[in-house]
């Protein structure tokens, strides 16, 4: 027999989820609005403030930067951080324990600082490329993630299998590639898609990583917002939340949505 | 050679967390106390002048009020979604989990529209003639903690989800066929087991808010200024770091203790560790 739940507990979960959702809603129908002002409920519907993103030069560009940092920096997390975790759950007793906690760090130390500390000690005093220190502050931004979602998958995984297929003469690497990688693969793919949209949507890492000709999405629509009031922020913003969905449709085929209220 | 294969394969992530996070934020931290005047000049300054005095209580009360509130919300919402049958369940989840994985910049845009001056609570208040005049509501405190709110209310019901799923219905069920009525029942049964995950989503909560940048920024702007935004300005706008990297140095030692305390708050209250 399932618990009793109070009425008024019911109502208040339902005005909370209203509250929840209702602002993106609010977001999608200012996009579609036929107005040169941003308007809900919009008045007459039209696609133009989408089309009007691409015409804007700056969007385009940053559309192509966040998406540039996105893919090589989870590419690169995933390069990293599928070793670490393997080598944290399968030599556990050869690593020290603090080890675990450095890849906790990311998560720990406020985005903002790093970002600053990236500017101040890597882009100004070492005259690094702005490109290669947003692509390395997103990696670390994305790494816990990484090494949290492939660290859960390997703790299913009966690395016997492993030792079988090495014990029957299987190179490591063949091995790697045709024992663990399939059986992780879930892991690999959510990983990939939590890490990739943790990256698109950042600012607080990239807010500090912007030069000439560099800048991200989401740091564009900060700057297009202080200037104008127009839907074309409504619109990017309905492009990114077709994004999430797609993320959320991936994830719950490969791990299942329950997996983020863990 | 099978001795170092775990460091060989964890060394890429290591030297990238060492040398890309660890260094560089020791090294802010450290000039904080090399500048002239002696080691804690800049914290002086800091602390001595009245207005970034203000930002730091500021920011701290923000969060604990995003905090207090995200906390209320987020563990009835959880409870209620931790018994609904399984579709609804799901169904919640998924509503939870999209506004979360929606970035921070369009989650903040959403309320410039409706908390604007001629935004949707402003026009609907006047043709409801309750108001004549559009009221000021973006750059106050309260738009930035109802935004804040509503920024963190999905994290903290994600959290809860889980730690309350776990408390099983016969033990509700048995609390209340000892007599104990529903109140009881709450503060004596589930209130206790839920403590750790409070905890966790409690510092979730109170640092994601207390180290946020782009919602102070958008809904506060210079008028509702929080330590976030503060560094930022101090950064690029009047070119100050080691201004910047002291209030960085700030950030960091308060989110740390914070934590650090939470831990030892969580290992201690577990009723499951006793």
């Amino acid at each position: 027999m399932p618990t009793k739940i109070h009425p008024a507990l019911i109502g208040f979960t339902a005005l909370v989820f209203i509250f929840l959702v209702g602002p993106l809603i609010i977001v999608l129908g200012a996009a579609l609005s036929d107005t040169t002002y941003l308007t809900f409920p919009p008045q007459g519907l039209s696609l133009r403030w989408f089309q009007n993103i691409f015409e804007i030069d700056a969007f385009r560009r940053t559309i192509l930067t966040s998406l540039q940092v996105a893919v090589i920096s989870t590419f690169v997390a995933l390069l990293i951080g599928i070793p670490a975790s393997y080598a944290m759950s399968r030599y556990r007793i050869q690593l020290p324990g603090w080890l675990s906690t450095l890849f906790v760090l990311p998560v720990l130390v406020p985005e903002l600082v790093l970002g600053f500390s990236l500017l101040k000690n890597l882009a100004f005093q070492f005259n690094a490329p702005i490109f290669l220190s947003l692509i390395i502050g997103h990696t670390i931004l994305i790494l816990p993630y990484v090494i949290r979602v492939i660290s859960a998958s390997l703790a299913s995984f009966d690395f016997s299998i492993e030792e079988a297929a090495i014990s029957l003469g299987s190179p490591p690497l063949k091995t790697f590639f045709t024992v663990l990688l399939p059986n992780v693969r879930s892991g690999v793919i959510a990983a990939f898609i939590l890490a990739f949209i943790t990256s698109v949507n950042d600012v607080s890492i990239s807010i500090f990583l912007t030069g000439p000709g560099i800048s991200t999405l989401p740091i564009q629509l900060l700057a297009h917002m202080e200037q104008f009031f127009d839907p074309t922020v409504a619109s990017v913003s309905v492009l990114l939340m077709v994004l999430t969905v797609a993320v959320m449709a991936i994830v719950e085929r490969t791990l299942g949505l329950t997996f983020l209220a863990k | 050679m099978k001795r170092f294969a775990g460091w060989t394969l964890a060394s890429p992530a290591t030297l990238l967390v060492l040398l890309g996070l660890v260094a560089p934020v020791a090294a802010t931290i450290y000039t904080t106390f090399g500048t002239p005047g002696g080691p804690f000049a800049t914290y002086q300054a800091f602390f001595g002048s009245g207005f970034r005095r203000t930002v730091l209580l500021r920011t701290i009360n923000v969060s604990l009020i995003v905090t207090v509130i995200a906390l209320v919300i987020g563990f009835i919402t959880a409870y209620v979604v931790s018994r609904a049958p399984g579709w609804l369940k799901s169904i919640l989840i998924i509503a939870a989990v999209f506004p979360l994985l929606t970035g921070v910049v369009v989650r903040s845009f959403a309320w410039l529209i409706i908390l604007g001056k001629n935004g949707i609570l402003n026009s609907t208040l006047i043709n409801l003639g309750i108001i004549g005049e559009p009221l000021q509501m973006l750059y106050t405190q309260g738009s930035v903690i109802v935004a804040m709110v509503y920024l963190f209310v999905p994290l903290m019901v994600l959290t809860l989800v889980g730690v309350l799923e776990a408390i099983p219905d016969d033990l509700i069920q048995a609390s209340a066929s000892l007599g104990a009525n529903s109140w009881a029942t709450f503060t004596q049964v589930i209130l206790p087991l839920a403590v750790p995950g409070l905890i966790v989503g409690a510092v979730l909560v109170f640092t994601g808010s207390f180290t946020s940048y782009a919602t102070p920024q958008l809904l506060g702007g210079e008028q509702v200024m929080m330590m976030g935004t503060l560094m930022y300005q101090q950064a690029m706008v009047t070119f100050d770091w080691v201004s910047a990297s002291t209030i960085a140095a700030i950030m960091v030692v308060i989110t740390i203790a914070i934590v650090m305390a939470m831990n030892a708050a969580a290992r201690r209250l577990n009723p499951m560790t006793v």
